[in-house]
């Protein structure tokens, strides 16, 4: 079926060939970047590819969110704590310059070794975390800093003290902040977008989704146990499910796909991180000017469209 | 407990025959019903007070003046946009959920009144496929949003969800921001909206807008846990609180405004949709 992704895309490039005349090199860049963003709707991935976007979007040596704000972000400063209770290391938050404008960062963080890895809860925030990301979310909103949310977690922590500390309000919570923000935010994908813990932090006014990223209502695993009975069955569940980012696009989840160098995110974090600059300063640049009150009736009827029935 | 000679000593803990448990049996008492004494009993078990999960036409029917509920968007039904299929197609257990609980979903909105007070409703029901959020029951809650804020109604939902439904993936999740985001505009417009949640209100259920109520109200013994015991326990190897999860827990935890015994919800829904009502 031509989703509507796929139409919207092709307007675009019908009217970016247009203006052929007109455009540098840029326009060259952005028209290719369609094509290819049309070609890989076109293209249905196989099971196999879905599960090597699995396995890519989990590799320990893909850029993780510091990873990229130290590249993408001038004068950073993490901004730490929730005013409550406590500093989820889990999720990060900042605030920084890109292209010498001040944006607000919010998003996951994980670990490399052993030792990060435990301090950082391989991702898996707290509700502190996601408390602490509301307190910033409303931050940008008071001084009109975008924000930017990059999001990699397996999932929410799924912890007795997380329970009893309110997670699923927590999650409920930050959706409904980020619903209400009158900044333009842009929201990107870059590993796992793990159920609940990601939707936390990407009703945004831009969803945006890395090439080998994933991003899904449950793990294969999860599913697989669930559905299967049997969580070796997250290949097969992971097929079915369809976590992938040409679905995700053809589906109307995201927005746009982020291009990674050829051989993924991981072999290469500064192009990487090169390529979500792109994407990122492209959404920020489309959403500027536009007024709080449209921006956030746009966004909520954007969220408010999703969904397939009769 | 009564003061007869307890005879039960010894089959205390042999294990529950596996499966053969009659659906009527009370899990925290043993006390066996028949349908109908259940059913005037609002699924309330007599003996201990243990809350069976109580189904939506049920629910509605205890909650709402009689004659006062008119159903809409009745005919709303899901498609399967992924193909899903695991060991059944998706669309199979579809039908087979609609012919065992002669609904067309897990959830049944409508306009009704409550002690009087005119309120929008949007109650689950858990019989449906686990109660599981997918396209429809996010279109239907988020249009009872609409239809509330256009009647100036306050909304009164009753959540009993196991979260997300899977077979529908990735738009399953995005129907937790689709809710909150119907949330957002009805109380953008002024609007009010009281949550009760039932057992169980799990995973994206509780993670969206059963969480977003003005008042958050709770039955006895309900689960209210963004991840499950099992899930929690397989994780983290944590020993789980006795009452982990459950209404009690989180009312101490300060995440509920009150634990609400089945027979007494009408009368307080009431009270909060007249001090809510008076605002306008």
């Amino acid at each position: 079926m031509p989703g509507e992704a796929e139409l919207r895309l092709r307007e675009r490039l019908t009217k970016l060939r247009q203006m052929r005349l007109l455009g540098g090199a840029n326009l060259q860049g952005e028209l290719e970047r369609l094509q290819r963003q049309l070609d890989r709707i076109a293209a249905e991935p196989t099971d196999e590819e879905i599960w090597r976007s699995v396995e890519l979007a989990r590799h320990q040596d893909r850029p993780y969110t510091l990873d990229y704000v130290h590249r993408l972000l001038d004068d950073w400063f993490e901004l730490r704590g929730d005013r409550a209770r406590a500093d989820d290391a889990a999720l990060v938050t900042g605030l920084g310059r890109i292209d010498g404008r001040t944006v607000a960062l919010v998003g996951q963080q994980k670990g490399r070794d052993i030792k990060e890895r435990t301090k950082r809860n391989f991702g898996m925030a707290y509700p502190e975390g996601y408390r602490k990301a509301m307190r910033v979310m409303e931050l940008a909103d008071r001084h009109g800093f975008p924000l930017v949310s990059l999001v990699d977690t397996p999932g929410a922590y799924p912890g007795v003290a997380a329970e009893q500390h309110g997670q699923g309000g927590a999650i409920a919570h930050s959706q409904a902040t980020m619903a209400r923000l009158g900044v333009p935010t842009v929201a990107c994908v870059i590993g796992e977008g793990g159920s609940g813990g990601a939707i936390a932090l990407a009703v945004a006014d831009r969803v945006l989704m890395q090439e080998n990223a994933i991003y899904s209502v449950i793990s294969p695993e999860g599913c697989a146990a669930i559905l299967w009975r049997d969580a070796s069955q997250a290949r097969r569940a992971a097929a079915a499910f369809k976590p992938d980012a040409p679905h995700c696009l053809e589906l109307g989840v995201i927005d746009a796909i982020v291009p990674e160098p050829p051989a993924g995110a991981h072999v290469d974090h500064d192009e990487a991180a090169r390529l979500l600059g792109e994407s990122l300063r492209e959404a920020l640049d489309e959403l500027e000017g536009i007024p709080g009150d449209e921006l956030r009736r746009r966004r909520r009827a954007k969220f408010r469209a999703l969904g397939v029935f009769v | 407990m009564s003061s007869r000679i307890d005879v039960s000593i010894e089959h205390k803990h042999a294990p529950a025959p596996d499966g053969k448990r009659h659906p009527n049996t009370c899990p925290s008492c043993s006390s066996h019903y028949r349908d109908d004494e259940l059913d005037s009993a609002l699924w309330v078990c007599s003996q201990c007070g243990h809350h069976f999960p109580m189904r939506a036409r049920a629910r509605i029917a205890h909650l709402t003046d009689d004659g006062t509920f008119a159903e809409a968007d009745a005919d709303v039904r899901s498609e399967d946009p992924l193909d899903f299929f695991d060991l059944r197609p998706y669309s199979e257990r579809l039908a087979e959920a609609e012919l065992a609980t002669g609904l067309g979903e897990a959830i049944v909105t409508g306009a009704a009144t409550i002690g009087g007070h005119a309120c929008e409703l949007a109650v689950m029901d858990f019989a449906f496929m686990g109660g599981s959020m997918g396209s429809v029951v996010g279109e239907k809650f988020s249009r009872a949003c609409d239809s509330a804020a256009e009647r100036g109604a306050p909304l009164v939902s009753v959540s009993a969800s196991g979260g997300a439904r899977m077979q529908e993936g990735i738009l399953a999740l995005m129907q937790l921001p689709k809710t909150v985001c119907a949330i957002a505009d009805l109380h953008d417009a002024g609007g009010s909206m009281i949550s009760v949640l039932a057992h169980p209100t799990t995973g994206g259920v509780l993670a969206s807008f059963a969480s977003l109520g003005d008042v958050l109200l709770a039955e006895p013994g309900a689960l209210m846990s963004f991840a499950g015991p099992r899930v929690v326990q397989q994780t983290t190897r944590e020993r789980l609180p006795e009452d982990f999860g459950l209404a009690e827990s989180n009312l101490r935890h300060g995440h509920v405004d009150a634990v609400v015994p089945r027979p007494e919800l009408p009368d307080t829904i009431a009270k909060l949709l007249g001090l809510f009502g008076n605002a306008r």
